[in-house]
């Protein structure tokens, strides 16, 4: 079989594991949907891993096959096919999707199992892998924009999936909007390069771009910042970032997709595949990197301050998305897409450890709440402590190497780009913080009553509550079922998290500066037209960057261990001391507040005008009250005419055509 | 003789059935009165077509007579009906039509 073969069979897999799971949620008992989602997308990474082996055969200037299933549009001047793209790239992002996720299926088995809704949820599950490979190996912006709109509705399924669950709806609703801003900017982008290059397809369009626009054009800048726009919205930077934070409302494992493996990293993965556009339009470029560190500097800052577990990594995760779009936005192409690799193993690692610690607690998410899991849990600490440490960019782990690199290369482009490297350098010290803060303030410390429980074998079992308002739940469709799982009772979570904690350990090696560069080598073919290709941080200034990163990682670490373990209250008396700057991130900078005041109170504000003024005085009463009104009195004068006799109306036709007849008498003569 | 005594008799008869549609209420007489104006009608006919000499006036009277035989019918059948519902035979009861 040929890679494209595989290709295809990537993308089927996953779609007859939907159709299944939801046409037999009827038949199919117990766990047996969950572990045929998991099969599917188990599959799926194995045809992955067979498109690797079929396009490692070929030599390094042929790996970029395309192949059409059939013509999707044809006419005069657009032609689009259902076609997919098999090159090293699109190979590489299926390998960590289909990968991530299948450890992510296999987790939500467990995690999921008392829930009601299980064969709705895989089904969900499975679209959404589907929808992500879809964006993934689509080959021209048509297919690129069906997965991106399919990732979007599946986000939002999922989001919702609690659906009695006001907060979950509106998070959904909220997710859903903000995507569409994105798929509103990736369209006309599309237009726009279409309608100066004609074409959609990838291949033809880069290799064009370089005649039709000059360096720098405006046309190809203004198309440029739409792609950006439909990246920024699915990857959650600034200022599109806030849907991302209340998605925490989805189940645990739903997080974990998304955070890690589906969803988020398209935006990364769009710029990549975009780069020749952004090459020729370096502003573009730049304002792309400078969204992303803003985005990473001030994510970490949140995760400073928020107080929800689930959304201390979700701001963790924006700010890694940061590092991700400042990587592809400065040609650090391999770089990027190497975080992006170790961030799925180390993300989708520290959600399931929370998801887990959320089921120790009950369903609470709130880490003032937590505290001693250490011994309750060991599994769960151990894996979270090696999701941290990666996180944190701990030496050695793999977030120290795809980290690090990203920050070298920013250096490497010089000017102004050190200012950037500097602001990533102070993020990733306030990340080695906020991440040992979670270890520290969860697994250490006194153990709260629920640990204790724990440590005597019992499960703590609460009231089922929406950890955000406190109300109670509806437990057929509000909460991962009336039981919690743990990581330490429950193989198949055991299953997903090892393997998983063990790649945010050792996934570094394939990208050691010197020693060995797999993924830079492999995606080589994809970028090898970069402008940039040559100018890679010299061996010496990254293993320099590695030792700073490394420095500033233990700092962090340090300095976390300090005011939450050896002095514990010293974040009380700063928080005290502080308490506009704490008010200021605990409320993530008044986005939303300012969200709400610039767009959704101005919009009900219109909206309730138009209700009150315009639909009841100006439509119902003038123009729909009007029309009626004229045809109402025309048609009682014409009913004054239709008497019923039938002598009155002999007489009419009788007056009537003695009138036409004197009309001609009188116009003859 | 000329062709005006004709048409002065024509309208005559034809304005004295109008009278009568209009101003009888039993629907045998506007039977009779439409008849009368419809012959009113084929007097003009032939007295044109005699005047020019030609046939086809003398043609269309016969189709007049033919339509007015229909009309007849119809007419005849609708007070037959109204016989058969005990309905009285006076055309102002009936004002189904009025809007």
């Amino acid at each position: 079989m040929s890679a494209t073969d595989y290709g295809w069979l990537i993308l089927a897999f996953p779609l007859a594991g939907m159709l299944v799971t939801s046409l037999g949620w009827r038949v199919l008992p117990g766990r047996l949907p969950g572990w045929i989602a998991s099969a599917a997308i188990g599959l799926a990474f194995l045809a992955s891993i067979g498109a690797l082996v079929q396009i490692q055969d070929l030599p390094a200037e042929e790996r970029s096959l395309v192949d059409s299933a059939w013509t999707y549009v044809a006419t005069a001047d657009l032609r689009a096919d259902l076609a997919i793209l098999v090159d090293p790239l699109s190979v590489f992002m299926c390998l960590v999707v289909s990968g991530v996720s299948f450890l992510i299926h296999v987790y939500s088995v467990a995690y999921m199992s008392s829930d009601r809704g299980l064969a709705r949820y895989f089904a969900y599950l499975n679209y959404f892998v589907f929808s992500m490979l879809l964006l993934v190996l689509a080959a021209n912006f048509v297919l690129l924009i069906v997965g991106w709109a399919f990732v979007g509705a599946a986000s939002y399924l999922l989001i919702s999936f609690w659906y009695r669950r006001t907060t979950a709806t509106y998070a959904g609703i909220k997710a859903f909007v903000m995507n569409v801003i994105g798929d509103v900017g990736l369209v006309i982008a599309a237009f726009l390069l279409l309608n100066e290059t004609g074409t959609l397809d990838y291949g033809p369009l880069f290799e064009r771009a370089p005649e039709v626009f000059p360096t720098d054009d405006g046309t190809l800048i203004a198309a440029c910042l739409l792609i950006l726009v439909g990246a920024f919205a699915k990857s959650a930077q600034l200022p599109l970032h806030t849907w991302l934070p209340d998605a925490m409302e989805g189940p645990t494992p739903v997080s974990a997709l998304i955070h890690a493996a589906t969803m988020v990293t398209a935006g990364v993965y769009l710029i990549a595949r975009t780069h020749p556009l952004f090459e020729l339009a370096p502003t573009a470029a730049d304002i792309s990197a400078i969204i992303g560190t803003a985005t990473l500097l001030f994510a970490a800052t949140v995760a400073l301050a928020v107080t929800d577990l689930k959304r201390i990594i979700a701001y963790s995760t924006i700010s890694q998305i940061g590092y991700m779009i400042l990587g592809v936005s400065v040609a650090a192409y391999g770089a990027g897409l190497f975080h992006l690799m170790t961030h799925a193993f180390f993300k989708a690692l520290l959600f399931m450890g929370a998801g887990s610690v959320i089921g120790a607690m009950a369903g609470l998410q709130d880490v003032d709440r937590m505290g001693g899991f250490r011994r309750a849990m060991p599994f769960t600490f151990v894996t979270f402590t090696v999701g941290a440490l990666a996180l944190a960019a701990f030496p050695i782990t793999s977030g120290f190497f795809s980290k690090d690199e990203i920050l070298a290369f920013t250096i490497n482009r010089g000017g102004w780009f050190w200012v950037l490297a500097i602001v990533g350098y102070v993020a990733a010290g306030l990340t080695a913080f906020y991440a040992f803060r979670m270890v520290f303030r969860v697994f250490y410390g006194e153990p709260v009553p629920e640990a204790r429980e724990l440590e005597e074998g019992h499960i703590a079992h609460g009231e089922p509550q929406n950890p955000m308002t406190g109300e109670l739940e509806d437990t057929d469709v509000g909460f991962p079922g009336p039981e919690h799982a743990i990581a330490e009772r429950s193989w198949p979570m055991k299953a997903a998290m090892g393997p998983l904690a063990l790649l945010a350990l050792v996934a570094g090696v394939t990208q050691i500066p010197g020693a060995t560069d797999v993924i830079e080598h492999f995606l080589e073919p994809t970028f090898e037209d970069s402008r940039f290709h040559d100018t890679a941080p010299t061996e010496g200034s990254e293993l320099v960057g590695l030792g700073a990163g490394g420095l500033i990682a233990i700092a962090g670490i340090t300095v976390a261990f300090t005011v939450y373990l050896r002095r514990p209250g010293t974040t009380d008396r700063l928080r005290e001391r502080f308490a506009g700057v704490h008010a200021f991130l605990v409320n993530k900078w008044y986005f939303d507040e300012l969200y709400d005041a610039v767009f959704v109170r101005p919009a009900a504000t219109a909206g309730a005008f138009g209700r009150r003024v315009v639909e009841t005085d100006l439509v119902q009463g003038l123009i729909v009250g009007g029309a009626t009104g004229i045809v109402r009195v025309g048609t009682s004068l014409a009913r004054t005419i239709q008497t019923g006799y039938l002598r009155a109306y002999a007489l009419l036709l009788l007056l009537g055509l003695a009138g036409l007849g004197l009309y001609f008498l009188i116009a003859s003569s | 003789m000329d062709v005006v005594w004709f048409l002065v008799l024509s309208a005559f008869i034809f304005c004295i059935g109008a009278a009568g549609v209009i101003v009888r209420r039993d629907p045998l007489v506007i039977l009779l009165c439409l008849e009368l104006m419809l012959n009113a009608g084929n007097l003009a006919l032939i007295a044109f077509a005699r005047m020019h000499g030609g046939e086809a006036g003398q043609i269309f009277a016969l189709i007049v007579m033919v339509i007015a035989a229909c009309e007849v019918v119809v007419g005849l059948g609708i007070i037959v009906a109204m016989y058969r519902n005990r309905l009285r035979i006076d055309v102002d009861e009936m004002t189904e039509l009025r809007g």
